[in-house]
């Protein structure tokens, strides 16, 4: 034990009352009034992060009774010199004899609170189990070694939990007694590892601290030998981070988890199922859903074996039912009306790749962005970093096993999103690879792409929308089937249009209210006063996109072609119609287009054919037919 | 919000992921508190309902107050409720109770390792993939039947806990499996952000564990605060021994305790005569190596 000690930190032991293993045969269960805080230790290996952790036990009396004494005789009594690290071994022993309780969190507690270390493994082998564990905690410690000084992964693993937004870090600069507790040279590392932080773009620690673990020195109690050092012990620092604040304050979000509809049992409700990631929200708010931009008011807050109640706040996850029924799906984001998410396809974000095949331009990846899930490409790279060296970028084109990178990621269909310093959970996401999860970004900016302007306009369109009478549901369900667009595309003389009449007389036939647009209908009549001027080709497809968007409102299966518009302005009419389903049918007899499409012919299938083709797909997607129920997933 | 609420909500989230990326989900129920808990959870995130099958592996030998609790919980909350067994073994007498007559050493003797492995296990196993028919009770009439669907579970939901087995670090909320069950620990996908691993390759399957973070405390505290239902083994009702944790008969040796109801167990656990003695420790094939598999997927 440290002869060194004096009582500054002793009050943090006082509260480790019953000793034993009492605070691990209880973890978990904080005592009424206290709270919690999940914390990692973190570091590069043999810095002393099992000492640090050995030390924090013994120190604040978390270890089940006598353990420490056993640990000791059994070092005497093999002739190994004693190590706090073989506590977690010996803890991790009883664990597996099934004798006691957790030892892959360890529990302590001081005087403020209960803490839970979270097991993170040093290893560059193990860099996902770190991230995965680093990821639940509310604070780090980072153990760095005096006498190496800052290594690999003391960088890399500073440079994580930054990303990771684990604000409240404290390093650890261990092992001071092998550096003759000097000053100057505890002052060195904490000025290169700032420094190194700041050109990485990643966020300062908030204390630095000369330790040695091995004899308590400035973990738990105040070190005689570094009087030069006037700032907190570590159980200092810990118990003055302040728990992360509540989310409730913020910006209103949910991200669409599931539509339930269950049945059984006469439930008629439909429930928006979600968690709220941010903010809170009342009965009777109007809110909104991005990016589809439907909007109604919240009718009540549903769940099981709880009191009723008008409102709820961030962390709950919950279900409402919605006083309109608007047909929204997994992966939107509801929020209020004045303070929206960003909707764009592309996304400035830094990335961290874990994978084993590198990251590579070109190729499709999964976003999984809250619950949306969609296709993403690499849209430009611009920079790759190793994270371990001090200057550490690399000239790749491609993105390797543990590089981090700044890129601007492109996504199939428009998301919805926010960016890191604005909303956590809804600004960061990973990116599975095959079947994995392979790497995790945080969104750092959006980045316009073509669509802008358009989707802008859409917004401000949408969300002030005066509503008719009958909503869109009601129409629905008289008509049987949803609105949506089918439009063909291909180059001319394909057979577009000879598909788009055979289809829209084969629905109405089968009595839908359907109507087939003619994009040169449109310029006989509301471009007429841009055709003989030098035609602007955006204004006329906007046009055309605010016509189809009214049919829609109104119900309708719209069958079009891209005859008239232009094949390259499709995604600009799909910008102005966020909330309806379109379906692109591509006409291509060569067969070698690339375009990604919902169904693709070559122009010489019957009519017939194809129709029953479309009403295939129009009835998978519950545009025909399922007018109310949807899928309960 | 509190510790609990917090626990809770995380489960919830994680059962609304699993309903929502697999087709063929089931939810194993031990009818013991960790999968009772489980199943309340279940009710929690699909707002009373619970749209998936429950699965029990019966091995003939749980205490009857199990399967009688079971029975009226299943027609209670409207359960799909699907039992597995190997009424093989069963007939013939291949189980630990029914060989120990045999003297030692005689090769049809089995242990209770063996038997674990066998009634639990293998049948476990079975049942998931659909290789032995299974049962589903009638809610109309209250009667097994032989269960019609015979397609195999690519999720599975557990009520494993990681205060019970090994690293948290290492353990997944999402856990794939290989077709033999096999679970490399070594090279695990990341999960963070509450990102959950839900695409894999044909064969595989995933166990999905949404009470990884509780603790046997947490349990109670739960089971309290709602007032959830749980069999009355695990109480004393005058004898001064009650179970602590629940399975077959004849391996399933009660403690000394007058706990009488949850607030007292939750004294004991918490600082009473139970806080350095194992929970399972009243099992009797506990300590043996080959059942932590079954451990793990929390069926023992
Ligand atoms: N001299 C000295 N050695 C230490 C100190 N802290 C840890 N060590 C030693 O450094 C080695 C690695 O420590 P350990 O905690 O296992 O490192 P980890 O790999 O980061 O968990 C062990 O031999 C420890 O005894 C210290 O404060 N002073």
């Amino acid at each position: 034990m440290s002869t060194t000690a004096t009582t500054a930190g002793a009050d943090n032991q006082v509260a480790a009352v019953g000793g034993g293993a009492d605070a691990a045969a209880t973890g978990g269960s904080t005592a009424p009034g206290r709270t919690q805080m999940q914390i990692v230790v973190v570091g590069h290996v043999d810095h002393g992060k099992s000492t640090v952790v050995g030390r924090l036990l013994a120190d604040t009396n978390s270890l089940p009774q006598g353990k420490l004494e056993a640990v000791r005789r059994e070092c005497e009594r093999t002739g190994k010199p004693f190590e706090y690290a073989f506590l977690l071994d010996a803890l991790s022993d009883e664990q597996d004899q099934g004798i006691t309780i957790d030892t892959a969190r360890c529990f302590f507690k001081t005087a403020s609170r209960d803490y839970i270390i979270i097991d993170a493994p040093g290893h560059i082998e193990f860099l996902k189990n770190m991230i995965s564990g680093a990821a639940r905690a509310e604070a780090a410690a980072l153990i760095i070694d005096a006498k190496e000084g800052v290594r690999e992964n003391s960088r890399r693993h500073g440079y994580i939990l930054s990303m990771l937004g684990i604000r409240q870090v404290v390093v650890c600069v261990n092992k001071m007694d092998l550096v003759g507790h000097d000053e100057g040279h505890f002052n060195r590392i904490e000025t290169e590892y700032r420094a190194f932080l700041q050109g990485i773009g990643a966020v300062s620690p908030k204390q630095f601290i000369p330790v040695s673990a091995i004899s308590g020195d400035n973990l738990s109690i105040r070190s005689a030998k570094m009087d030069w050092y006037q700032g907190p012990t570590l159980l200092e620092t810990l118990d003055g981070f302040a728990k992360a604040p509540g989310k409730s304050e913020a910006s209103f979000r949910m991200p669409v988890q599931a539509v339930y509809k269950f049945t059984n049992a006469g439930d008629d409700r439909r429930i928006i199922a979600g968690r709220i990631e941010a903010g809170r929200v009342k009965v009777g708010d109007k809110v909104i859903f991005s990016p589809s931009n439907k909007s109604t008011t919240v009718k009540s807050i549903e769940g099981f074996n709880i009191a009723p109640r008008t409102e709820i706040d961030a962390g709950w996850s919950t279900g409402f039912t919605l006083s309109e029924e608007i047909y929204v799906t997994r992966g939107e984001l509801m929020s209020h009306a004045g303070r929206a998410p960003q909707v764009s396809t592309r996304l400035r974000a830094n990335v961290i790749w874990l994978g084993r095949r590198p990251f590579v331009q070109g190729r499709d990846y999964k976003l999984k962005l809250h619950t949306v899930a969609t296709s993403v490409r690499i849209h430009k790279l611009l920079k790759v970093i190793d994270a371990s060296e001090i200057d550490g970028q690399l000239g790749k084109d491609h993105v390797g096993r543990h590089d981090v990178a700044d890129v601007v990621l492109e996504t199939r269909n428009p998301v919805a999103f926010d960016l890191i310093g604005d909303s956590e959970a809804t600004g960061r996401f990973v990116i599975v690879d095959g079947y994995d999860v392979a790497g995790g970004g945080i969104i750092t900016a959006a980045e316009s792409d073509e669509q802008d302007d358009l989707r802008a306009e859409a917004r401000r369109r949408d969300f002030n929308w005066v509503k008719g009478a009958v909503s869109a549901a009601e129409r629905a369900e008289q008509q049987g089937h949803r609105a949506a667009l089918v439009m063909f595309v291909g180059k001319s003389g394909t057979g577009k249009h000879r598909y788009a009449r055979a289809l829209e007389k084969a629905l109405f036939d089968q009595q839908r209210s359907v109507y087939m647009l003619d994009g040169s209908n449109v310029l006989l009549g509301v471009d007429q006063d841009l055709v003989w001027v030098d035609a602007n080709q955006a204004e006329l497809v906007r046009r055309f996109g605010e016509v189809a968007h009214l049919l829609l409102d109104a119900g309708l299966l719209v069958v079009s072609t891209t005859n008239a518009i232009g094949l390259g302005d499709f995604g600009a009419v799909q910008a102005l119609i966020p909330h309806a389903p379109s379906l692109v049918i591509e006409v291509d007899p060569g067969g070698a287009s690339t375009q990604s499409c919902d169904l693709r012919i070559r122009g010489t299938e019957s009519e017939a054919d194809v129709i029953a083709q479309i009403v295939d797909l129009l009835t998978k997607r519950q545009i025909l037919a399922a007018a109310a129920p949807q899928n309960a997933r | 919000m509190n510790y609990l609420d917090q626990l809770e909500q995380q489960s919830v989230y994680i059962l609304r992921e699993a309903f929502r990326h697999f087709e063929r989900l089931c939810m194993l129920w031990s009818i013991g508190k960790d999968s009772t808990v489980l199943l309340w959870l279940a009710r929690k995130a699909f707002f009373g309902h619970v749209p998936f099958p429950l699965v029990h592996i019966d091995t003939s030998y749980k205490l009857p107050e199990m399967i009688a609790y079971r029975d009226r919980l299943a027609m209670e909350y409207r359960l799909t409720m699907v039992v597995g067994q190997d009424e093989e073994a069963i007939r013939a007498g291949r189980t630990f109770p029914a060989t120990q007559h045999l003297p030692d050493g005689h090769p049809d003797k089995l242990s209770r390792v063996d038997c674990c492995g066998i009634l639990k296990r293998d049948t476990l196993k079975a049942t998931l993939q659909g290789t032995r028919p299974r049962k589903r009770l009638n809610l109309d009439t209250g009667k097994y039947e032989p269960d019609a669907d015979l397609l195999p579970y690519h999720g599975v939901i557990v009520g494993a806990r990681a205060d019970e087995e090994g690293s948290r670090s290492k353990e997944r909320y999402f856990s794939p499996r290989d077709k033999n069950n096999a679970w490399d620990v070594g090279d695990q996908p990341p999960e963070f952000w509450n990102q959950f691993k839900t695409d894999f390759a044909p064969g595989t399957h995933v166990r999905i564990h949404p009470l990884l973070d509780w603790t046997e405390v947490n349990i109670w505290e739960y089971i309290k605060r709602e007032n959830i239902p749980t069999v009355s083994l695990y109480y004393d009702q005058g004898t001064g021994t009650r179970y602590r944790s629940l399975g077959c008969g004849p391996c399933q040796a009660p403690i000394q305790s007058t706990a009488r109801n949850v607030d007292e167990i939750l004294v004991e656990l918490r600082s009473g005569k139970l806080k350095d003695v194992a929970e399972r420790s009243g099992r009797l094939q506990d300590g043996k190596h080959g059942l932590e598999e079954l451990r793990r997927e929390g069926y023992m």
